[in-house]
């Protein structure tokens, strides 16, 4: 089947695959063998690689040098880009980069505001949004321009993503944002931490009655809970996400020792259960700082081995 | 209005600790509406500092004004015989005053004596909040008459960030999001099609981007 890029999990995409997605998160430092390592422990459990672009405002090594390290191993990356740091000289000149070291894959996001990292008292740029963006990587691959117009030598060859949230609201535009995301040139989708599933599936069915999921590959963001403490966290802490108190309750249960093993259980059980749902097209496990955990899970889901695409 | 806050007076005081003669200079618009530097808060800081320079036992004269306007030629000449007298201002109006003030009488030193803001409303006695940046292309029309360019941490154009819940902001449980505004307005009004038009990217040549800006009417000009 045809593929609009080279991108390897197009290609997978594209053969009708469910898709394995994993993220790295760069180091505080300039030590590559973090990369490395993380990515050595995953690079045969999954079809790319996204490297998380100074997420929650933490200054890291930068996405881009990171994908290239992966690159240079051998993996498929998916560069992580945010708005928040770079206006459209910078994102644009990123993408051309990315693009002189074959890096395919691209997601597009606003990020997180700066006030949670480490630099509060910084700027941000937001010249463009995460859907301008998309347009903006679509309008550099489809049409070969820079959005000044011009012409673009050797234009880039990305596969277009971007992040959605299930469980947003108001709930009047938990479908429309999508469909807009879409209409802007994203052609797949990592979810945010999918914990309620009845509301994700929930949402899954108005995506397919929309008819989107024919438009775009949507991967089902998973991510492991180590701990009772974690996922209390993730339910009070962290912005936009919808932590049941039963996933809470079933890791505050058992004993401390127990607990990373449950959040396993609980995510393969959960990944068990979404391969089954219409139009959802993969997964994107993030085990934040957990990679090692990665090949267990995708074993015991059944999605081990990895298709051979290329 | 222009919304602004009054300084911490021991800023002030750092400034104009050497001076002899002091005027402190209101403004009867902006600041007097936010109560940071009307006639009212000119006479407050006034008394305070000469409590202050009295403690310190130093003599230091210090005059209350309060003009109409200090963004305006015609009022800011209303001090022009008097102001020889002073070797300090301390200009209790918005930043555009203060520079106002300072290119006018540019042998005096002009201090600040607030804090300014942002252009913003009264929501209720004693809050104010934002309302506007002065991007220079006005998109309310498209979103239900709320701005995303001023209300939105991200000034996000297309919608709300996945960090929005319950119509709360993820930078503080204090403000509104904006889009979900935004979004329960569109529905009011039926334009709920509005949302789905993938906003174009904006030209932020009329914003702070593209340098100072100006406004020039030939048909108002003299």
């Amino acid at each position: 089947m045809k593929t609009k890029t080279p991108s390897r999990l197009e290609k997978i995409l594209t053969a009708g695959h469910l898709a394995v997605t994993s993220e790295c998160g760069p180091p505080r430092g300039s030590d590559p063998e973090v990369i490395v390592k993380k990515a050595e422990m995953i690079r045969d459990y999954v079809d790319a690689v996204n490297i998380t672009d100074n997420q929650t405002s933490v200054t890291r090594m930068c996405s881009l040098a990171a994908c290239i390290r992966l690159k240079l191993m051998g993996l498929e990356p998916v560069l992580q880009m945010v708005t928040r740091d770079r206006n459209r000289i910078a994102l644009q000149s990123d993408i051309l980069g990315a693009a002189s070291f074959d890096i395919y894959n691209i997601l597009c996001l606003s990020g997180d505001h700066q006030s949670f990292g480490d630099c509060a008292q910084g700027q941000n740029v937001h010249d463009i949004d995460s859907m301008q963006l998309a347009q903006t990587v679509r309008r550099m691959r489809d049409e070969g321009k820079f959005l000044g117009g011009d012409e673009i030598k050797r234009p880039p060859q990305m596969f277009v993503g971007a992040a959605a949230n299930p469980f947003a609201d108001p709930f009047e535009i938990r479908v429309p944002r999508l469909a807009k995301k879409v209409a802007a040139g994203a052609e797949f989708i990592q979810t945010q931490c999918i914990y309620n599933l009845e509301k994700f599936e929930e949402w899954m069915k108005m995506v397919v009655d929309r008819g989107l999921h024919e438009k775009v590959a949507i991967l089902a963001g998973m991510t492991p809970m180590k701990s009772a403490g974690m996922a209390r966290y993730m339910k009070n802490r962290v912005p936009g996400m919808d932590v049941p108190d039963e996933v809470v309750k079933r890791l505050a249960d058992i004993p401390k020792e127990k607990q990373a093993e449950e959040g396993i259980n609980i995510c393969v059980e959960a990944m068990q259960r979404l391969k089954e749902v219409e139009g959802v097209k993969g997964f994107h496990v993030m085990a934040i700082e957990w990679e090692e955990k990665v090949p267990e899970i995708v074993e015991r889901t059944g999605l081990y081995p990895r298709p051979n695409i290329d | 209005m222009i919304v602004a806050d009054r300084k911490p007076i021991e800023e002030i005081i750092g400034e104009i600790k050497d001076k002899k003669n002091i005027l402190i200079l209101g403004c009867n618009e902006c600041v007097t509406v936010c109560e940071a530097g009307g006639k009212k808060e000119v006479g407050v800081l006034a008394s305070a500092l000469r409590m202050n320079f009295l403690k310190e036992g130093r003599e230091v004269k210090i005059n209350e004004i309060t003009l109409e306007r200090q963004c305006d030629h015609e009022y800011l000449e209303e001090i022009r015989d008097v102001i020889d007298q002073y070797d300090a201002v301390v200009s209790l109006a918005c930043g555009v005053g203060v520079q106002f003030m300072a290119e006018k009488y540019f042998e005096l030193p002009i201090y600040p004596g607030v804090n300014t803001c942002f252009m913003g409303v009264t929501e209720e006695r004693g809050v104010w909040t934002e309302r506007c940046q002065g991007c220079g292309q006005c998109i309310l029309a498209r979103t239900g008459g709320l701005c995303p360019v001023s209300r939105c941490a991200k000034r996000l154009f297309n919608g709300p960030c996945g960090g929005s819940s319950q119509g709360i902001c993820e930078v503080s449980k204090e403000t509104a999001c904006v889009w979900h505004l935004i979004v329960e307005q569109l529905k009011v009004l039926g334009q709920m099609d509005n949302y789905e038009e993938i906003s174009p990217i904006k030209d932020w040549s009329t914003d702070r981007a593209g340098g100072p800006r100006k406004v020039v009417r030939e048909d108002v000009k003299k």
